[in-house]
């Protein structure tokens, strides 16, 4: 096959572009440049698609052997992934950047550009398995290390994605690959991995997004109501969030009060208790199938987070493109925004983006805005 | 890999020549700093003196005036600033400097950066759609307020479109107001006669691996009488202008290679030129709606033999270069890269292509081991392969709903 290795500087690119190269593969790497300043980069700790990350990426691809360009994907990554995290903020949900920049950047701009060009598949280091059905079709499973699983964000993936999408990694340790790429002479052994969103350098979101939105001051209230303080930008503040809050008085039944709500358009924060963060159930819009789309009732697991444990739910779709999916144990402190991902055991059967929340609390679904 | 290599991008670098690689290695092997005054010392200060002989013979310059660097880079760096800082030095009203828009990079970043940070007032002087700079505007530039010019430079000719420009124009206007004028002529050096001393020059640069010499060493071939301010300060080699030990065998490589491509520029900028034009013939019947950057007429006095360069519509450079380079195929864009990025010429947006064609564009540089079969090569491939990066082309400018 004719590979694109898509290759970020980082460790886990490298061995998987190295595995496709052993696999016999014809491979060819391209990193990503999706900042539209590297320059400015230069010195960030952290964050993707600083210049180090592109030579670190070019060193890996020359001792591999393998032919080695840099695509300019800023333009298409700031329109599909920044403006789109801004937005989602800006509309009080919380959005998964890394799980969009799969969707469309990725295996989308990447994927398509990739086949156009004559290739068969694009490569990348996720540790996720695809996995032959054997009659044709590729199932998306969980990887085997637990601790490094991303078939979350790769739960937007469709089957065509999936028929042309390679993930080495998806059965290896961590360890095992950086042990690996040790061996085999990978100067980015030792680097550390990316952490946080890679757009925003200094790891610093709200500020990030106070930058991009400006201030809108407004009230922080409890369920009913009550003004309990100020803030400079509702779209600070996510679901859950329990830091941070700046409300001098304890709440009067002295429990610890949690973001409950976030309006930016009405720039209400509302606060409450832990267990008014609990949710039964969430709407689910913008399904995408890793296999064939649902069926009748399903029955499996759901996640919530890229992080988050998964939790035993059952889901049935309500019109072509919405969802509903009943989380048989409550989940703490879910957005909209999200991506709630549907699991049949280790097989991923497809993700959708939550609208709604139901709350363990209440009898009515609470609209997502819009 | 096996796919057999078809080399394309002479202007980029270009083989060392056969001769030179034996002149290097025989130098390597031998102890010595010109500088000492020991035996040792004497011999490699003999070699570095018949290199300089040699060079200035082979390019119309005396032997004094050639002062020996790292590459072009740092030629067009001393050039510019140390002449800026010395004419400014001279008389603190020499602020301008008039540069052609289309100049490398090793000349347009060194303006930028007086300006930055020296205050200098830089004039970029247009170009028309070949590329070639105006000299009426040069003429009206320097006229407005001569006393206050610090420099002119202009290259001899472009390495990404090829185009030769009109240097003695050039020099007469700026000499009319006692300006000096500096060419950065590494693409010009065995590929058009170079005569330092006929034209009329201030300073010339010259670069060792365009012209089958080593890579990291080239000259800066200044006028006696003209000042300049160095960059690299230390034992006082070079006359002062360029301290450093001198790199004997790349000098004696640098001579040696200026030598041959000056000797055989005659015949091969004839063979080059029909070479190139057969190349240009093919990819325009490969692909008719190609565009031909640069001066279509092939003149040697207009358009560097060994040069073609070419915009294709509805294609990304990049994705050109891919599919080429699959193929075995070596070229570029001629542009230059930011962490590898592909950004559109400043060469062609200065001759007016808007940055679609600009991106779209692609250069094949022909040099002293260029064959038929190089270009019958690329005929072959570029019809198939500009096809291809058509789809890829149209696939990127889709943008995926949500
Ligand atoms: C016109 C021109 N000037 C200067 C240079 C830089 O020369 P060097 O590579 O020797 O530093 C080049 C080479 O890319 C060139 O083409």
């Amino acid at each position: 096959m004719r590979v694109l290795a898509a290759m970020s500087g980082g460790v886990d690119s490298a061995v998987a572009a190295a595995r496709a190269v052993d696999a016999g593969h014809d491979v060819v790497g391209v990193h990503l440049a999706l900042a539209s300043n590297p320059a400015s980069l230069r010195n960030g700790a952290r964050g993707c698609c600083t210049l180090e990350d592109a030579r670190d990426a070019r060193r890996a691809a020359d001792l591999l052997g393998i032919p080695f360009y840099v695509w300019d994907l800023a333009e298409r990554f700031r329109a599909d992934v920044v403006e789109d995290f801004v937005a989602e903020y800006a509309a009080g949900r919380t959005p998964n950047p890394c799980l969009r920049c799969n969707e469309r950047v990725k295996f989308a701009a990447v994927l398509d550009r990739a086949v156009a060009l004559g290739f068969d598949a694009v490569c990348t280091g996720h540790y996720a398995r695809v996995v032959d059905a054997g009659d044709g079709r590729r199932e998306l499973h969980r990887a085997a290390d637990p601790a490094k699983d991303q078939s979350y964000v790769l739960g937007v993936l469709t089957a065509e994605q999936l028929q042309r999408a390679l993930f080495p990694l998806g059965d290896t340790l961590k360890g095992d690959v950086r042990e690996e790429a040790g061996r085999r002479g990978l100067a980015v052994a030792g680097k550390p991995d990316s952490h946080d969103v890679c757009f925003i350098a200094d790891g610093d979101t709200a500020g990030f997004l106070r930058r991009s939105l400006g201030a809108a001051p407004g009230a922080i209230v409890d369920a009913d109501g009550t003004v309990l303080g100020r803030h400079e930008g509702a779209y600070a503040y996510t679901v859950g969030q329990r830091r941070g809050l700046g409300l001098g008085r304890p709440a009067s039944d002295g429990r610890p009060r949690y973001v409950l709500d976030v309006s930016p358009v009405e720039r209400r924060v509302t606060v409450g208790p832990a267990d008014a963060l609990d949710v039964r159930a969430v709407l689910g819009v913008r399904p995408r199938w890793c296999g064939p789309p649902l069926g009748g009732e399903f029955h499996g697991s759901a996640q919530l987070r890229a992080h988050g444990e998964p939790v035993p739910a059952r889901a049935r779709r309500t019109a072509a493109d919405t969802l509903v999916v009943d989380l048989l144990r409550p989940v703490r402190g879910v957005a909209p925004g999200q991506a709630v991902v549907l699991y049949d055991g280790t097989r991923v059967v497809g993700s959708a983006t939550v609208d709604r929340v139901v709350r363990a609390s209440s009898d009515v679904a609470e609209a997502g805005r819009h | 890999m096996s796919v057999p290599r078809t080399y394309l991008d002479h202007a980029a670098t270009t083989p060392m020549r056969a001769e030179v690689l034996e002149v290097v290695t025989a130098r390597m092997r031998v102890l010595g700093n010109a500088s000492s005054l020991h035996a040792s010392g004497r011999a490699a200060r003999r070699v570095v003196e018949e290199s300089r002989e040699a060079l200035a013979a082979a390019l119309g310059a005396r032997p004094s005036e050639v002062v020996f660097t790292s590459g072009g880079t740092e030629a067009d760096n001393l050039a510019v600033k140390g002449l800026y800082r010395a004419r400014q030095a001279a008389d603190p009203r020499r602020r301008r400097v008039l540069a052609s828009a289309v100049e490398h990079h090793a000349v347009l970043d060194p303006v930028k950066w007086l300006a930055d940070a020296e205050e200098a007032q830089v004039e970029w002087l247009p170009v028309d759609p070949y590329g070639r700079v105006d000299v009426a505007a040069l003429r009206a530039s320097l006229a407005a307020d001569p006393g206050s010019v610090a420099l002119v430079t202009v290259m001899w000719a472009n390495n990404e479109v090829g185009t030769v420009q009109p240097l003695s124009d050039v020099v007469s206007a700026a000499h009319e107001h006692g300006v000096p004028v500096h060419s950065d002529a590494v693409q010009a050096v065995g590929q058009l006669p170079v005569d330092f001393a006929a034209s009329g020059l201030d300073a010339m640069t010259v670069s060792g691996h365009k012209v089958g010499g080593p890579l990291g060493v080239g000259a800066l071939v200044v006028r006696r009488e003209v000042e300049l301010v160095p960059l690299l300060h230390g034992g006082g080699q070079e006359r002062d202008v360029r301290s450093g030990t001198l790199d004997t065998p790349a000098i004696a490589g640098l001579s040696a290679a200026v030598v041959a491509s000056q000797e055989e520029q005659p015949e091969s900028g004839q063979r080059l030129a029909a070479l190139r034009d057969d190349l240009v013939a093919a990819v325009l019947g490969a692909v008719p709606d190609a565009v031909l950057n640069g001066d279509p007429s092939g003149d040697l006095r207009r358009r560097l033999p060994g040069n073609a360069h070419f915009s294709f519509p509805g294609c990304e450079g990049d994705s050109l270069l891919l599919l080429l380079d699959a193929r075995g195929i070596e070229c570029s864009t001629g542009s230059a890269c930011s962490a590898g990025v592909a950004q559109p010429s400043h060469v062609l947006v200065a001759m007016g292509a808007g940055p679609e064609l600009a991106r779209a564009s692609l250069r094949f540089s022909l040099g002293h081991t260029s064959t038929v079969a190089d270009v019958e090569a690329l005929a072959r491939a570029i019809g198939p392969v500009v096809e291809r990066a058509r789809l890829a082309g149209v696939v990127n400018t889709r943008k995926v709903s949500a």
